[in-house]
């Protein structure tokens, strides 16, 4: 089994490291001061939770890799990171619908995976979920005050969901791999947190005055490495400096 | 009461060194002053968050990533503390940022210099937070309450990034030659500009006299630079690298050491809006501020509806 908890630890970190890249790329640019403390506030959880999956992760593999290896010398076509994660920021509007479709799977996603029969995944589940608290009640107020508030936050909202609805399929993604985990009580099954998500998000679209897109045909294939073009870009970028003196400490 | 009595009430608070607290009466060249300084200490840290946001997406470890987000973090809460106080005068936020982006507000020369490599966030944290830290620990006995208030929490936080900032001038100064050659780089290139965000010399600083007068400042700029130089220098030397100095020695009979003149004339250009990233660090803040108006709108229109419908806006 530690070879698929090995694989099941790389997705949720490659999800968490690729979306707090994200968020860290409005840092210093945010549209009021606050929200630049904040997003910067929530970049660092997602880091932070990355490193404790990594690290896991690493020893899990028992092959001695760090959490710096796994993160800064994979390619493309070995993250498993969901599709939703690698989308560009946008608009402020996009950043906090990405941000808010992530935070209501994942307030559920963690919450069932604090009740893990793994003890080290099930404390960092409990630290992430407060975490996680935080992240939606934060994008759920935004949400709110962009859907409800002027007609130009509302069609950029809209705009966005428009856009990038169609990747939030990649969020429930799951394979023969993780079957091995459902049964051993590691890992918590998707089809409940789906239906719970559709749930809360039916509610919250409806709440800002939002449109849910109709017919949408998911994006999916991240457990298989296929993602958008986006996520080569991001890894150039973030894996340069380091791949640039192979071997040293920082 | 007739201003000359304010006058002499205000003159001996300072006299005494109590502080001076926002409903007193003050003169109106002190409140000015503050307001000048304490906004342009505010726009530092913000505009400061840029050049350091530069290297997040690439830090080299996860762990690099973390410590600089939360630094980066940490200096716009002290924008926010430090908007706070000077609002407590009578200028509003929104005011402050239209004179910042309007150039009639300046920030610290060093933020327009650019990060070019990962080892200048070492050098920052290291020499830029390290000499703010010298004005802002004598700022925490500053005359005006809420900016010395403001300055104790703040002190806090810069310390821990002078820290950080030195612990990663180490290891690349104890790393490969290649990693020794950047950090000796970035030495090379912040050690002047550091020098000079002291601000000018004292017999080119008009305003010194009179704020230290007021107690504003307890130290002029240039005995500011000399602590500082005299902290830095033996630092330098554990690093094993050189500062870009051919003038500095140790003097003995000033227990200090001696260091050459700064080039002024850079300093006085990248003060007037000629240095290397002055258009670039303007209108980074400029393009955020105007990016998230339909935001700003969008929340006061919400929180506008909100309040009608007798919710609190949460
Ligand atoms: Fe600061
Ligand atoms: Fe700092």
């Amino acid at each position: 089994m530690e070879k698929q908890l090995f694989n099941y630890l790389l997705r949720l970190a490659d999800s968490s490291l690729i979306l707090g890249h994200r968020l860290s790329e409005w840092c210093g640019h945010g549209p009021v001061l606050e929200e630049d403390i904040a997003l910067t506030n929530i970049a660092l959880d997602f880091v932070g939770r990355t490193n404790s999956l990594y690290e896991y992760a690493g020893k899990v593999e028992g092959k001695g890799r760090t959490e710096d290896d796994l993160a800064y010398l994979r390619t493309e076509r070995e993250f498993f990171n969901n599709l939703l994660s690698e989308q560009p920021n946008g608009d402020y509007a996009q950043t906090i619908l990405r941000q808010y479709l992530t935070d209501a799977f994942e307030i559920h996603f963690y919450e069932a995976l604090t009740k893990s029969k793994d003890e080290t995944l099930a404390g960092i589940a409990a630290k992430s979920l407060k975490e996680i608290q935080y992240h939606l009640r934060h994008s759920s107020s935004w949400m709110l005050r962009l859907g409800d508030g002027t007609k130009e936050s509302n069609t950029r909202l809209q705009n966005s969901l428009n856009e990038i609805y169609r990747f939030t399929g990649s969020l429930f993604e799951t394979d023969e791999n993780d079957s091995v985990l459902i049964a051993g009580g590691i890992v918590p099954e998707l089809t409940g947190i789906q239906q719970q998500w559709q749930k809360d998000v039916d509610t919250m679209l409806e709440k800002a005055m939002l449109n849910k897109p109709e017919n949408v045909w998911m994006q999916k294939g991240c457990l298989q490495g296929k993602h958008t073009e986006n996520l080569g870009y991001i890894l150039a970028e973030m894996q340069s400096l380091h791949r640039a003196y192979p071997g040293v400490n920082w | 009461m007739e201003t000359i009595k304010l006058q002499e009430i205000f003159d001996a608070k300072i006299e005494k060194g109590d502080t001076i607290e926002p409903k007193d009466w003050m003169p109106e060249n002190y409140r000015k002053t503050l307001i000048r300084q304490i906004s342009q200490h505010a726009h530092s840290e913000i505009v400061g968050m840029l050049p350091e946001g530069n290297w997040i997406t690439r830090a080299p470890s996860l762990r690099r990533k973390m410590v600089l987000l939360a630094k980066v973090q940490d200096e716009g809460g002290h924008g926010l503390y430090l908007y706070s106080a000077a609002e407590t005068m009578g200028i509003s936020r929104d005011e402050m940022i239209d004179q910042l982006h309007s150039g009639k507000a300046k920030y610290s020369s060093i933020f327009n210099y650019p990060t070019l490599s990962w080892a200048d966030i070492g050098a920052i944290g290291w020499l830029v937070d390290g000499a703010a830290i010298m004005n802002q620990v004598m700022l925490q006995r500053t005359s005006y309450g809420p900016y010395a208030r403001a300055m104790v929490r703040i002190c806090k936080e810069e310390s821990f990034h002078q820290r950080q900032g030195y612990e990663i001038m180490t290891v690349l100064a104890k790393g490969t030659p290649e990693q020794k050659e950047l950090a000796q780089d970035a030495l090379n290139r912040f050690w002047w500009p550091s020098l000079m965000m002291l601000g000018p010399t004292d017999k080119e600083s008009p305003n010194t006299e009179q704020s230290v007068k007021w107690k504003i400042k307890r130290e002029t700029n240039d005995e500011v630079r000399q602590k500082f130089v005299d902290r830095t220098v033996p630092q330098a030397d554990i690093l094993g690298l050189k500062i870009p100095d051919k003038d500095l020695k140790w003097n003995e009979a000033k227990n200090g050491y001696d260091f050459g003149e700064a080039n002024w004339e850079e300093f006085f250009n990248v003060v007037k809006g000629n240095g290397p990233c002055n258009k670039e660090r303007l209108s980074a803040r400029v393009k955020a501020h105007e990016n998230g108006a339909w935001v700003r709108e969008a929340a006061a229109a919400y929180a506008a509806r909100e309040s009608k419908r007798g919710n609190n806006g949460n």
